[in-house]
């Protein structure tokens, strides 16, 4: 006869299973703990208007994260990156941040593009203190707006870019500026630290024309554009801004028509070669991190677009139609090594170490480069919560955008607006 | 600029704007008109039909005016059947019920909008126009494509005109819309009608999208807009009444350039929307609608 042990145990069986278990829940906790995984949350722009962003900040954080689980992972431990869209949408931001912290228990939650989502999600990972490392550009980390939780480790910020654009602007291209911007914050920045940075190298900004940020048509905005202006500054983002640059140029046609001066977020993503965009031919771009790789590019570039997929001219190596958003998405690689040196330089194991992990972070100066940060070397200030590197300007020659200049790091400095690390956590 | 050219810009710019709208908006009217339905997918219709233009741009070699005209027939096309499905599978099975019918068709929307994002993707891509022609002003430069649009938006509409008027589909389909009950007692093949109401609406939607794409990029999004200006003409100009849909999007279209251009766009939108609830509030049929 046989019976179940299951539901007849025999004393035997009950004294094996019990010590068994007591035995499994004595073992030292550290065990398990070293073999979990670090969960680290991306705020996504999956949707909406930041998704051509939000494709290719999926494909760089995954590559980043494989070369650090191939390189022993963070502190011995495996990295596990969880992606949740955002939409593109500030309410939906913030309750991302909430989600990946809360539900899915991410040690530090990673934050994305636009300004618009990071100022919206920002308060939410000050209230449950997690870590926020954002790669959004924006100047609203380094002015004081946030809080001591949400840090930019990975990124110049917008301030920083164009304080370093005017000198070179203004001594080569022309002092009357007009400037066509997006009508939030980013484009704010644009407005407010260009014209000041103009101002102070005797140049004027002369016009400044704020389009909608959804806006699909902008031949009306061109007539505001005044006669005399020597530059046209132009910054634009979302999924128009192919139909931006078009309009521009048919709106001078063959006409007289001033020289321009372009963020490459205006064709972030898209091809210079497009039929319609010829006009660009001889106009410049400021560039984070150069499309097109130049002749005298760092040593860990090739590995870096190997990494990435993308190949020399800034496509992706499967499909040369799809343009990468080349000059931002490094933020994303670069933030993930800074996690990981600021979890290894502060001990971190787990979410009771958030605080320490954010001083580790603040105590970091120096970056230099390597294949932690192929845009380039870089500098932490820790009181700003602010990373600033070099940046680049290119020439459209043959279709192509050519390294003209690299700005030094001191072009860029300004001032420190804040200091997060007498804040209380 | 000077006041002159500057005006005559902004009216180029708005006519531009009134020709799409036209379209989009008198395939809204129409599938209102006779099926009683609000179609909330009208705008992923419009943008199907961009989207398939540059699908079939990138498999019709050749020159651009060929693979244009290749998807200016191919889009309006496949979207049309995809609405004679719809209509088939989801609108008839709910009785055509006001209510219903717009919950259905806001799924609708999201069901396309989403497809659309996993198959074709995030990006705005864009489509070469059939000819490139720049008409230099001695004050600005203009695409000469931008006047196709309106030419060929002129002739589209002629021909819709001519068909609902002068055809014996054109007749059933108008018998259909004042008596549905009437018509079918004298043998109209209802459900036929409504299918080909339904198709030729989306199919009009698709066709204003291949128009435009030239101009904007093909991208997910890109129908919301066109779905906000299509309700607002066609309630301006009375839901039903394609005179009064058209008249209305020459009205929305102008005044849309001409204010943008001299004051702001956000103005503009804003004096389109208080003209919609001033026409709500005192003339709710509409500019031209019939009082039922």
């Amino acid at each position: 006869m046989t019976r179940n042990t299951l539901l007849h145990p025999t004393r035997r069986n009950l004294l094996l299973t019990s010590g068994a278990g007591l035995l499994a829940a004595a073992l030292p906790g550290h065990v398990g703990a070293q073999a979990a995984p670090i969960k680290i949350g991306f705020q996504l722009h999956r949707t909406g208007i930041g998704a051509s962003y939000g494709r290719w900040y999926e494909r760089t954080a995954q590559a980043a994260i494989k070369l650090i689980n191939d390189g022993g992972g963070i502190g011995g431990r495996p990295v596990e990156i969880l992606f949740e869209d955002d939409a593109t949408d500030p309410k939906r931001g913030s309750e991302v941040v909430d989600k990946l912290t809360q539900s899915d228990g991410c040690d530090v939650v990673m934050g994305t593009l636009f300004s618009h989502v990071v100022i919206g999600s920002a308060p939410r990972a000050g209230e449950l203190k997690v870590p926020y490392l954002v790669c959004s550009e924006g100047y609203h980390v380094a002015s004081g707006m946030l809080n001591r939780w949400t840090l930019q480790p990975g990124i110049t910020d917008v301030r920083s870019q164009i304080a370093s654009m005017a000198p070179w602007v203004s001594a080569n291209l022309g002092k009357k500026v007009t400037m066509i911007f997006p009508d939030f914050a980013f484009g704010h920045d644009h407005r407010d630290f260009f014209t000041a940075a103009m101002a102070a190298q005797g140049g004027e900004v002369i016009a400044q024309i704020a389009i909608p940020p959804t806006e699909t048509s902008f031949t009306r905005y061109f007539p505001q554009i005044p006669a005399e202006t020597e530059v046209l500054y132009h910054v634009m983002v979302g999924p128009a801004v192919l139909t931006f640059v078009k309009e521009l140029g048919e709106f001078y046609g063959s006409g007289a028509k001033p020289p321009f001066f372009g963020f490459i977020d205006s064709l972030e993503a898209v091809d210079t070669a497009t039929p319609g965009l010829e006009f660009l031919e001889g106009s410049y771009f400021w560039e984070g991190h150069n499309r097109v790789k130049p002749a005298d590019a760092g040593e860990h570039e090739a590995a870096y677009r190997a990494a990435v997929g993308v190949d020399d001219n800034g496509a992706s190596v499967s499909d040369t139609a799809d343009v990468a958003t080349y000059s931002h998405m490094f933020s994303t690689w670069e933030t993930l090594f800074a996690i990981k040196a600021g979890m290894e330089a502060s001990g971190y194991t787990g979410p009771t170490d958030r605080q320490k992990f954010v001083e580790a972070m603040e105590a970091m100066a120096d970056l230099p480069y390597g294949i932690e940060r192929p845009q380039g070397a870089k500098v932490f200030n820790g009181k700003t919560h602010q990373v600033f590197g070099t940046q680049n300007i290119s020439q459209v020659q043959g279709g192509k955008l050519i390294r003209v200049h690299q700005t030094s790091m001191a072009d860029g400095a300004y001032k420190d607006a804040v200091d997060y690390t007498t804040m209380s956590f | 600029m000077t006041f002159g050219p500057f005006l005559l810009l902004a009216l180029m710019e708005g006519l531009v704007t009134a020709a799409v709208l036209a379209l989009a908006a008198s395939g809204l009217s129409l599938v209102f008109g006779v099926m009683r339905v609000v179609n909330v997918a009208h705008g992923a219709f419009y943008m199907l039909g961009a989207v398939l233009a540059w699908a079939v741009a990138q498999h019709v070699p050749g020159p651009a005016a060929i693979a244009f005209a290749a998807a200016i027939i191919v889009a309006p096309l496949v979207v049309g059947a995809l609405a004679a499905a719809t209509d088939g599978l989801i609108l008839k099975r709910l009785n055509y019920d006001p209510e219903a019918t717009i919950v259905a068709t806001i799924g609708l929307l999201y069901m396309i909008e989403q497809a659309t994002l996993s198959l074709y993707g995030p990006n705005a891509n864009p489509v070469q126009a059939p000819f490139e022609w720049r008409i230099q002003l001695p004050w600005f430069g203009y695409s000469g494509y931008k006047l196709f649009v309106v030419l060929a938006a002129c002739v589209v509409l002629l021909t819709l005109w001519a068909f609902i008027t002068r055809t014996k589909a054109g007749l059933i389909m108008r018998a259909t819309q004042v008596d549905r009950t009437t018509a079918r007692s004298f043998g109209i093949n209802v459900d036929r009608v409504y299918m080909g109401t339904f198709a030729l609406g989306a199919g009009l939607a698709a066709l204003a999208g291949v128009l435009i794409v030239p101009i904007q990029q093909a991208h997910y999004l890109m129908g919301g807009d066109t779905l906000l200006l299509s309700f607002i003409v066609v309630i301006i100009g009375g839901l039903g009444s394609l005179r009064g849909t058209l008249i209305a999007a020459i009205v929305i279209g102008l005044c849309d350039g001409v204010i943008s251009m001299f004051f702001a766009p956000t103005l503009a939108k804003i004096l389109a929307t208080l003209l919609v609830a001033m026409v709500l509030v005192f003339r709710p049929q509409g500019l031209f609608g019939a009082r039922s």
